[in-house]
């Protein structure tokens, strides 16, 4: 018969093992990144004046100021009515004239659907603005157009837009589709 | 009449610690599991805003940082007070951003470079100016998914 092996020693194994964890728990952090996603425009030489092109009732402009304040539609505002003037802006629902007018598209699911095709959401800030403002104000947008196209899955498919399949956002998202566009801050 | 018990041979039995090893090695694997690393020591105070509309960060390998805030207290000598960009490990200038995602880009393989999200750590309190500074470079450097890094709000 084999001679036994000596057993190892393992009462050291804990401090080892304690060790390491130390590490660690010092080393990284738990917290997950998360924030508001954009996509900006492609870099052009000449920043042609697109305002210029779009009738005035399809564009939605809001200015903020150095103190924080909104003009919404020529409008004094306050940040917490901006959400419900966006949806009202972005959806239409009574044809308003000086809303953004509606051309019907074919839309995959939903058929021939009046469409706000050109409304457009113009963002201006000043140089001094502070960038809790305009994450404030950028926050109320997107939350805007995910309330809509919520709406809208809800009455359509039964279900939140985040459950339902790739084609069917697709579809949803030409019907609101997010269009914000920021002008550079006016130099003064 | 026996008062006294005899303490020989009537201790406590020693708590058994052969499985110690094994219950600290659980906690290490959830805590290397549930962590990330930390990817670089702030020079610069943030305190992101608060938003409600957020969205996750899926793929960490992605993420090119940009920091904008004010020194901290022990370079404030050295740089100032005024809102500074952070790159890295160091202070940067506007300019310096293009050349930092051309080397973010560099270092990310093929495939995964049109996937690519820079991910902007800005202080709630800084002004507008350097932050839309930071903007055009990104678009004149073809970065254009951007994400503005924010806290959770609770619904109003």
């Amino acid at each position: 018969m084999a001679r036994k092996c000596p057993e190892i020693p393992a009462a050291s194994l804990a401090d080892i093992a304690f060790m390491l964890l130390i590490f660690f728990l010092v080393t990284t952090t738990m917290d997950i990144d998360s924030g508001l996603e954009r996509r900006l425009p492609p870099w052009a030489d000449q920043t042609e004046d697109i305002n210029k092109q779009i009738n005035e009732r399809n564009i939605f402009i809001i200015l903020v100021n150095k103190d924080n304040d909104l003009l919404v539609e020529n409008e004094y505002t306050d940040i917490r009515f901006l959400r419900e003037k966006t949806k009202e802006f972005l959806a239409n629902p009574h044809n308003d004239s000086n809303l953004p007018e509606k051309e019907p598209v074919y839309v995959p699911y939903f058929g021939e659907v009046m469409v706000a095709k050109n409304a457009v959401i113009s963002l201006r800030n000043d140089l001094d603005t502070q960038y809790k403002t305009y994450i404030a104000v950028q926050n109320e947008l997107i939350a805007a157009i995910n309330e809509l196209r919520d709406e809208l899955a809800k009455q359509q498919f039964g279900k939140s837009y985040d459950k339902l399949k790739e084609d069917q956002q697709e579809a949803i998202r030409i019907i609101y589709p997010s269009r914000i566009s920021e002008a550079e801050p006016q130099k003064k | 009449m026996r008062r006294f018990k005899k303490k020989t041979g009537k201790e406590l039995p020693p708590i058994p610690t052969a499985s110690l090893p094994d219950v600290i090695f659980m906690l290490l694997f959830f805590f290397m599991v549930t962590t990330t690393m930390r990817e670089v020591s702030y020079k610069v105070n943030i305190k992101l805003p608060s938003a409600t509309e957020l969205k996750k960060l899926e793929k960490k390998s992605l993420v090119s940082y940009i920091y904008v805030g004010e020194p901290l207290q022990q370079y404030e000598k050295t740089y100032g007070i005024a809102s500074r960009i952070q790159l890295n490990d160091q202070f940067a200038n506007v300019e310096d951003i293009q050349s930092y995602i051309a080397a973010e880009r560099e270092s990310r393989a093929e495939e995964e470079r049109p996937m690519m999200i820079t991910s902007l750590k800005v202080d709630e309190n800084t002004r507008m100016g350097i932050v839309s500074d930071i903007k055009q470079e990104l678009r004149k450097a073809a970065a254009l998914n951007i994400i503005y890094s924010s806290r959770k709000q609770e619904e109003r």
